[in-house]
Formats: C-alpha cells, structure tokens, sequence
C-alpha cells in the first residue's frame, strides 16, 4: 500500500517535471518546423523558418560566437595568470582581489551593464562595437574562469610544485608555462566551456549593451519573439539549442574526465 | 666525484617574523663547511623549516639577516638563481613529466642538449636505482620510487648545495630505516654541501656530520651525532636526542647523594646542587649487596634487542634502565646499579 504510493508520487512528479521542462521545449522547437503552428502539425513539416532564421539572423549567430571566442581568450590570458598569483600569494590582499572579482555573480547583469554605460559609454566608436558586449561578458564570465583554474591548483599543491620548479632553476614565466599550466588543463578546460557557453546564452547584459547593429544570439530571439510570426520565432529556438547543446554535453564530458584525472593523483 | 664539491654556506644573523607576528625565528649565525652534512633537528615549529627555506631563498630573513655562499651575499638573489638542490616533505614531482623529464628538467632550464641531457638522466637513474621507471607517469610510483626520483632530480644540475626537507617522512616506518642507509651512502657518494630537516634524531645522527638542535627558533646545540648524545648541552638536548634519565643532586666532591646511594662522576669539582644526565644503556644491573646504588624493579618491557627497565627509589623520578635481553628480572626485584662515572653528564647551564 505504502510502497504503491509513494509509486504514485514519484511518477506524478516524474510526468510533472517533463510537463514543465520537456513538453514546452518539445513543442517549441516542433513548432519552428511545423508549416502552420495554429493548423498544427497535420499542416506538414518545414524547414522554411529555419532558413528565414538564418537570412535574417545569421549575422547574430556568426556575432554570438565571436563574441564567445575573444570573451574566452581574454578571460584565458587574465584569468589563467591571475588564478595563478591569487592561489600562489594567498595572503589578504589576494582573497579580498578574488572577491571583488567574484563580486559580478552576485550584481543583476542589467546593474554591471548601467555601470559600464555609465563609465565608458561616452567612448562612441568603442561603444558602438561588439568589443562593447565583449567587456561586458568578460567582467560576467571571468569569475568562472578564475575559480575554476583556483579550484585545480588546491588540489595539486601548486605552490609547492611551482616551489620546486623553482629551485631547479625555472624564472617565473618557464614555471608557468612548463608546469603550472599543464597541470591546471582540466581547470582550463572546464573554465572555457563554462565561459563559452555563458557568454553565447547572456542575454541581461548584452540586452543592455547591445545596438541595433551588435546583436547577439539572444537578444536576436528576444527581438524575433517580439515581432516575427510564432514559426520564426520558435525555428530560432530551435537554432539556438543545435547550438547550445553540444557545448553543453562536452563541458560534461570534459567535468567528469577533470574530475577523475585529478582523482588519480 | 668522491671528492667534496659545492659551496660553503654562512648564515649569518638570520631571523625571521612573518606578517602576522609571529617569531619563527631568532637571530642564527652558522657556518656549514664545503662538503659537509649538516643536519637541523627539532621538534615541529622549531624553526628548522623556515632556516631552511631562508638558505634555500624561498623565505627572506629579517633585514640585517644575510645568506653567503662561498662568501659571497647571496640574500638577493632568489631561488631560481642561486643553484641550489631541493627535495621537498611531498616531493613536488611534476605530474605532467615521467620520470625521466622530471629528473632532466633543470638540465633543460639551464639549456643543456638532448644527448647530454639523456646521458646525466641515465648516470643519476642508475646512481638511485630506479631502471626501467624512466617512461612512468608521476602517480605509477610508489613512495620510495617517488623520493629517489626527487633526489635525483634535485643533484640532476649538480647544484652547490643540496637542502632536504624531511624527504622520509612521507614514508612507512620499515621503508624509511632502508632509504635512510642509501641516502647517507649517496650523499657520501656525492660528497655534496648537504642541509637536512628533520625531527627524527635517528635519521638526525646517521646521516649528519653535525647536527644542530633547534628548539622555539634558537639553536640548542651544535655538535657531532655523539657530542650532541654524550655531552648534551642542556636538558632539553638531553631529552630530545635519545633516552635520558635527568637527576638532580647534591654533589660532594664530584659524588652525587641519590636516594638510592652514592654515585661517583668523573669530575672531583663537581660541587652543590647539580643536574646531571646518565643514558639508560650505560647503567648495568649488578648485585645489590656490593653496589653503591641501588633500585627496585617497577616494570620490565622487553623490546627483542634489550628490555627497558623502570626502577624506583634510585632517583625522586623512575630510573630507566636497559639491560641485556638474557638477564632473568623479576617485577619488585631489589637490583644493585652500576654506573660508569663518565657516562654521568652534568648539565652546565641548568640549575635545579
């Protein structure tokens, strides 16, 4: 009878969550490929609004990804060097600089964005750039990098081994670059997923740094639902999970291989 | 290569106060001989580490400290710069290197070649006794593997001196007796300026050639492995290097009136309240009726080389006594005692 029971409230919860979190996202990408949404399906399958998405959209695409890419190089060569100097000197000062960096998780995306208008909006050609969004997304997104490559080094006792380097003679850059880094890859690789896939999906921050010339992604879809028929609207959905998917299933698979290498030592 | 290379290094009023406060370390002025193995021994915050780490260039000493190597003021120049040859507590082997680039990696920083390269990595592979391992990954080593290839990688660049932090530590109790017998042979061998940490006094007085006391960031004592065991300076070298038993007396023309009796120490001068040393193997058990001291068997634990007896009413404080394995004792036994009047040590600098 109990055992009954609690069968039954594990499947209504089961059918509950695929209610809210499967069926909307099954219909919604079904409907970008659907002739006429309101005849629904029986009106036939098409790929019309995906390829209207693309002419009108793919700028926002193409955009999105290399907003995505100089996001990572930068967060790359600030990130991976600052983790390095904050995890080696360890004293106050570096906690308080990894705070402060932290600090942009927990500020709303529409604040850093008035405060980035605020302080370098007047600069027009540079705010007229997709460079704009770029700072935007590096000051979101570097935490990720930083505290995830920080996370690597406190398990591998970085500072002994950048120590050891040391006395057989190594200058600060040789260290870095012949041990601190290999020994941080699975810290690296987690961090760029990470900031790949943040950066392509922001949309509070870019909503506000954005010009109707420096659209990404996902501001393009916030524009899309606004004005364009339900289909088109639901094909960029669609456009937009091809896209975010992959990203999303490598940054597992890499997570889990970290996670076990790191295990091993 | 027997003959003794590398530097003499000179510490020269280093003391050392971190951020925070704290007093690791007194003014120390030390000199370390061109070859010699000098080892720092102590219990844990000492101070042994971070004198270590000073000489090393990993810490800077207090302003007016200075480090010299050959004379010469190093204090400035940073680690990576003064040549030096260090084996860490944990190894800090490279863990995305074998073995092999592991040991070759100092010869590479300072742009030594391929072929020459691979010719130093098999002389020291052999020297350690590590063949066949020279392709393994960092985490397919044993304990002991991983300390050889440490010291290997350490005396690779032939540095001008080679500095140990506790490199046995790490490992089992029956491991670290065996490593501790290659270890002396290789730095003989090597005949390298050699600093050793440790707060084992075993390790301390097999591998040392001096050994220097630390306790509360101040040397107790500087000496050889017996001057520190035979003549300690004070009661704390005393207790830390080895069993001891201390007893405080009165003395009379260099005899000591104990509860137990009379014992003679070597000194006629010996006068007034004293506190001396006397080891538990240098007292043998004898026949009560003739002996000048005397003691009742407390406790007896038999240790396979020896058994260690507790004796009472010799001293005010439980005398120990190690007496040969074959010795028939019995609990509350009476036993005479009878002590050499040279292996009696009064402490000079304690007072009771």
């Amino acid at each position: 009878m109990g055992n009954r029971l609690s069968f039954l409230a594990q499947l209504a919860l089961t059918l509950l969550v695929a209610a809210f979190l499967i069926v909307p996202a099954i219909l919604s990408m079904l409907a970008g490929v659907t002739a006429n949404y309101f005849r629904g399906i029986r009106s036939g399958l098409t790929l019309q609004w995906v390829m209207q998405v693309w002419e009108l959209y793919a700028d926002t695409i193409v955009r999105s990804f290399a907003v995505a890419l100089i996001t990572l190089a930068v967060t790359l060569i600030v990130g991976v060097p600052a983790a390095y100097a904050l995890h080696v000197r360890g004293d106050r000062l570096a906690r308080a600089v990894e705070e402060i960096i932290t600090l942009p998780l927990a500020i709303p995306g529409l604040a850093i964005a008035l405060a980035l208008l605020l302080a370098y909006g007047g600069l027009s050609d540079f705010r007229r750039s997709s460079l704009f969004i770029v700072a935007g997304h590096v000051v979101f997104t570097l935490p990720f990098m930083v505290r995830s490559v920080i996370a690597v080094f406190a398990l591998i006792d970085v500072k002994t081994l950048d120590e050891s380097a040391s006395s057989l003679g190594a200058s600060a850059w040789r260290r870095f670059r012949d041990v601190i880094v290999p020994n941080a890859v699975p810290g690296i690789l987690a961090g760029s997923l990470m900031v790949v896939t943040l950066s392509l999906g922001e949309f509070n921050l870019t909503w506000m740094l954005h010009t109707p010339l420096t659209k990404t992604l996902p501001v393009g879809l916030a524009d899309s639902y606004a004005s364009m028929r339900l289909e088109v609207a639901s094909a960029y959905t669609l456009v937009f999970f091809v896209m975010i998917i992959p990203l999303l299933v490598a940054m597992q698979i890499f997570a889990d291989r970290a996670g076990r290498q790191v295990a091993l030592r | 290569m027997t003959s003794a290379h590398g530097v003499a290094v000179g510490v020269a009023a280093c003391a050392k106060t971190f951020p925070d406060g704290t007093r690791a370390l007194e003014p120390i002025t030390l000199d370390v001989a061109r070859g010699e193995t000098l080892v720092f021994l102590g219990p844990s915050g000492c101070g042994k580490t971070t004198l270590l780490r000073i000489i090393a260039g990993l810490e800077q000493p207090d302003r007016g400290g200075r480090v010299l190597f050959n004379g010469a003021d190093v204090t400035a120049i940073p680690i990576e710069r003064r040549n030096v040859g260090m084996v860490f507590q944990s190894y800090a082997l490279f863990p995305n290197m074998t073995v092999a680039e592991n040991i070759g990696y100092g010869l590479k920083i300072r742009g030594i070649d391929r072929a020459e390269r691979a010719q130093r990595v098999a002389e020291l592979v052999a020297l350690t006794g590590i063949e066949g391992l020279e392709q393994r990954r960092i985490d397919q080593l044993s304990g002991g593997q991983r300390q050889r290839v440490a010291l290997a990688r350490a005396v690779a660049a032939r540095p001008s001196v080679l500095l140990l932090d506790e490199p046995l530590t790490a490992l089992d109790a029956a491991l670290r007796e065996r490593l501790r017998f290659e270890l002396d042979s290789l730095l003989r061998m090597l005949g390298i300026t050699t600093i050793y940490v440790t707060h084992d006094q075993a390790e301390a007085m097999a591998l040392g050639d001096r050994v220097v006391v630390m306790r509360k960031g101040a040397i107790a004592q500087v000496g050889t492995p017996r001057e520190i065991y035979f003549v300690p300076a004070n009661r704390f070298v005393a207790e830390f290097v080895g069993a001891a038993n201390l007893l405080t007396a009165r003395a009379v023309n260099g005899v000591l009136n104990l509860t137990g009796g009379k014992l003679v120490t070597a000194d006629v001068n010996t006068a007034g309240d004293v506190v001396a040393m006397v080891r538990p193997e240098s007292i043998s058990v004898v026949a009560p009726e003739a002996a000048s001291l005397s003691g009742q068997i407390e406790r007896i634990s038999f240790v396979g080389d020896r058994q260690r007896l507790t004796v009472r009413g010799t001293i005010e404080r439980p005398l120990l006594v190690d007496a040969p394995n074959t010795l028939n004792l019995k609990i509350g036994e009476r036993i005479g005692l009878a002590i050499d009047p040279h292996a009696v040590r009064v402490l000079p600098g304690e007072r009771p």
